[in-house]
């Protein structure tokens, strides 16, 4: 089973790979703007920097104080959290009833701040950030060659989105959240914080974001603009699924991943597009996205 | 796109309030002056950077500030109109006239499809559709061997104009860009004061309401959408022309995002706003480049402070004081 489709199947399994793993970051990034945008009603266009910020943490924290990856991924999602809560309770809060285009241009305004400051004091250049020594190495699967950490990056991601969608669809806090963001005024009418439920669902959809950055840092290079022209693409993967479902957001995320790996292979020139081309081919057939609501 | 609190200036909104003929008169006459002795104080090439982005702004302001919707993609069409009108002058050895008509003519065929597509969606959706789409562009744009990928397309000649008008002397140039401007400029105006703007402004105001007063709503943000991009990507085109030069830059997400401060900087929904905006941001980039790397930084503070404390923009606030609508 050397080739499949008239492509070596090491490489089409690579990419199919390398799709997954994109694939894992878009499901989590999509899911994060989709609890913000339910809750807050506004796209966070800081995203994007957020999840560069979960790399940098980590690179920061090996660098000056000699945190390794795992207590980095458990650490750095919640100092970008804090941040998300500092800047939702400043900046954001101030917006609750202004239109929603507001939030959109506030967080881009925020986004080019803080790709700014990190591209001013560590450069385009990109630094390197090593696999943890437990993931090293890989195994043969005998139709390919499985880098162990690469395995764990999808696992990761897998395990973290079916958690956040248990607790949404399945706990009381997630039937809190689930509530407000249905009618804010009368949750807050049974006694619950609405304000400080919004606060906290910023910053954990931010944490997320952090998350996935941290997850990326040993795959890609960390760079102050690693988040730039992912959060445009994610933007993307949110009009193709809707943001309307969980499940929905974490399955679109995943698909498309898979179908820019697929695409890098056969057709490598499209391989940037291709997420584009099909938001508008799902435009086209079923405006509301596949798992969205009609509005 | 319930707007309903997009910050546009009360004077505008009120009954009372008429658009007086007499105020725009004294302004438009004001600005025509101002654009005739301008390039006798500064550097005319500035002036023209700046009167491209004022042209392209009030492009954007049609769009948003008048149809309430939020282009996130405009230098899609800014940057595919440089690009074609570049390649059009340099290539075809079109004169300067045919490249800027050509350039804008494809930015508006690109503005019917894009906008076909991203009316589908509402709200916040809209942004997020044409940001994508001008990413689109901007991948074909880097892949394609007509743009030049990195390099651009350089050194493109400025013609002689109608065949009789060598515009390689900046300030013949300048004057011959000015009155692009003010034609661009006039045409949005005219627009906004017909009919088909006060309906589009209904639209913005109460959809649902224009809906059921038998307006096709859909029919009239894509007949603005289209209209926008076309003065967007005349604005483009001439820049190319300007500064000999069409590249990546024209059609990156935060060329968008710059002509989306500038609306906002000088007042959403406001005839000399997107103007004004144009002129404080223009004038940051020129004094503030020593700084460099800094400048994302500043406008993004910019953009911040604006959303949070100055919502309705220079003009916004002029306007509100003086009570007319400016």
């Amino acid at each position: 089973m050397s080739e499949l489709l008239g492509v070596p199947s090491q490489v089409l399994f690579g990419q199919l790979l390398l799709g997954l793993i994109n694939g894992s970051f878009y499901a989590v990034l999509s899911l994060g703007l989709a609890i913000i945008f339910g809750l807050l009603n506004i796209i966070n266009f800081a995203h994007g920097a957020q999840y560069m910020m979960g790399a940098f943490v980590a690179w920061m924290l090996l660098q000056y104080a000699g945190v390794g990856y795992w207590w980095a991924l458990l650490a750095a999602p919640v100092v970008v959290g804090i941040t998300g809560v500092v800047i939702e309770r400043l900046l954001l809060a101030r917006l609750r009833n202004a239109d929603h285009l507001y939030g959109l241009l506030l967080t881009f305004g925020l986004a080019l701040i803080i790709q700014g400051i990190f591209r001013n004091e560590y450069g385009v250049s990109g630094l390197p950030y090593g696999i943890p020594p437990e993931l090293a190495g890989g195994r043969n699967l005998g139709f390919m060659f499985l880098p162990n950490y690469r395995a764990w990056v999808v696992l990761a991601s897998l395990t973290l989105c079916l958690a956040t969608w248990f607790v949404i669809e399945r706990t009381r806090l997630g039937a809190y959240l689930r509530a407000a963001t249905e009618n804010p005024t009368l949750v807050q009418a049974f006694g619950i914080n609405v304000p400080l439920l919004v606060t906290l669902t910023y910053g954990f959809g931010v944490a997320l974001a952090a998350f996935a950055g941290v997850l990326a840092a040993p795959i890609y290079s960390v760079n102050p603009n690693m988040g730039a022209d992912m959060i445009i693409v994610v933007f993307a993967v949110v009009v193709i699924g809707g943001m309307g479902s969980i499940l929905g957001s974490i399955v679109t995320g995943f698909a498309l991943g898979i179908v820019e790996g697929l695409t890098k292979v056969f057709y490598p020139e499209a391989s940037s597009t291709v997420i584009f081309v099909i938001m508008i081919l799902v435009l086209l057939v079923k405006p509301a996205g596949l798992f969205g609501r009609a509005a | 796109m319930s707007a309903h609190d997009v910050a546009v200036p009360a004077a505008v909104e009120g009954d009372g309030a008429r658009p007086s003929g007499r105020t725009y008169g004294v302004l438009l006459a004001v600005l025509v002056g101002v654009i005739l002795v301008a390039p006798y104080f500064l550097y005319p090439v500035f002036l023209m950077k700046v009167l491209c982005f004022a042209l392209f702004a009030s492009a954007l302001n049609l769009l948003l500030g008048y149809g309430g919707l939020l282009s996130f993609g405009h230098a899609a069409f800014f940057g595919f109109a440089s690009y074609i009108s570049a390649h059009a002058a340099k290539v075809w050895g079109l004169p300067p006239e045919l490249a800027i008509l050509s350039g804008t003519a494809a930015a508006t065929v690109l503005g019917a499809v894009f906008g076909a597509l991203a009316i589908r969606r509402q709200g916040i959706y809209f942004a997020m559709i044409t940001l994508a789409l001008a990413q689109l562009i901007y991948f074909v744009s880097l892949q394609s061997e007509f743009t030049g990928g990195e390099d651009g397309i350089q050194s493109v000649p400025r013609g002689v104009l109608f065949g009789v008008l060598p515009l390689t002397d900046d300030r013949t140039l300048y004057y011959v860009v000015a009155t692009i401007f003010l034609a661009g400029f006039l045409l949005i105006f005219r627009i906004i004061h017909s009919p088909f703007g006060q309906v589009l402004r209904a639209i913005r105001d109460n959809e649902p309401r224009a809906i059921s007063l038998g307006y096709r709503t859909v029919q009239y943000k894509l007949a603005t959408f289209v209209i926008s991009a076309g003065i967007a990507g005349l604005a483009g085109a001439t820049k190319a022309l300007v500064f000999q030069l069409a590249s990546l830059t024209d059609v990156h997400w935060s060329m968008s995002g710059e002509v989306v401060l500038m609306t906002l900087v000088g007042g959403m929904g406001t005839i000399f706003g997107p103007a004004v905006g144009a002129i404080v941001v223009v004038s940051m980039q020129n004094y503030l480049a020593t700084l460099g790397a800094w400048v994302p930084i500043v406008q993004g503070i910019v953009f911040v402070v604006c959303v949070l404390l100055f919502r309705e923009g220079i003009i916004g606030v002029l306007s509100r004081w003086t009570k007319r609508p400016l």
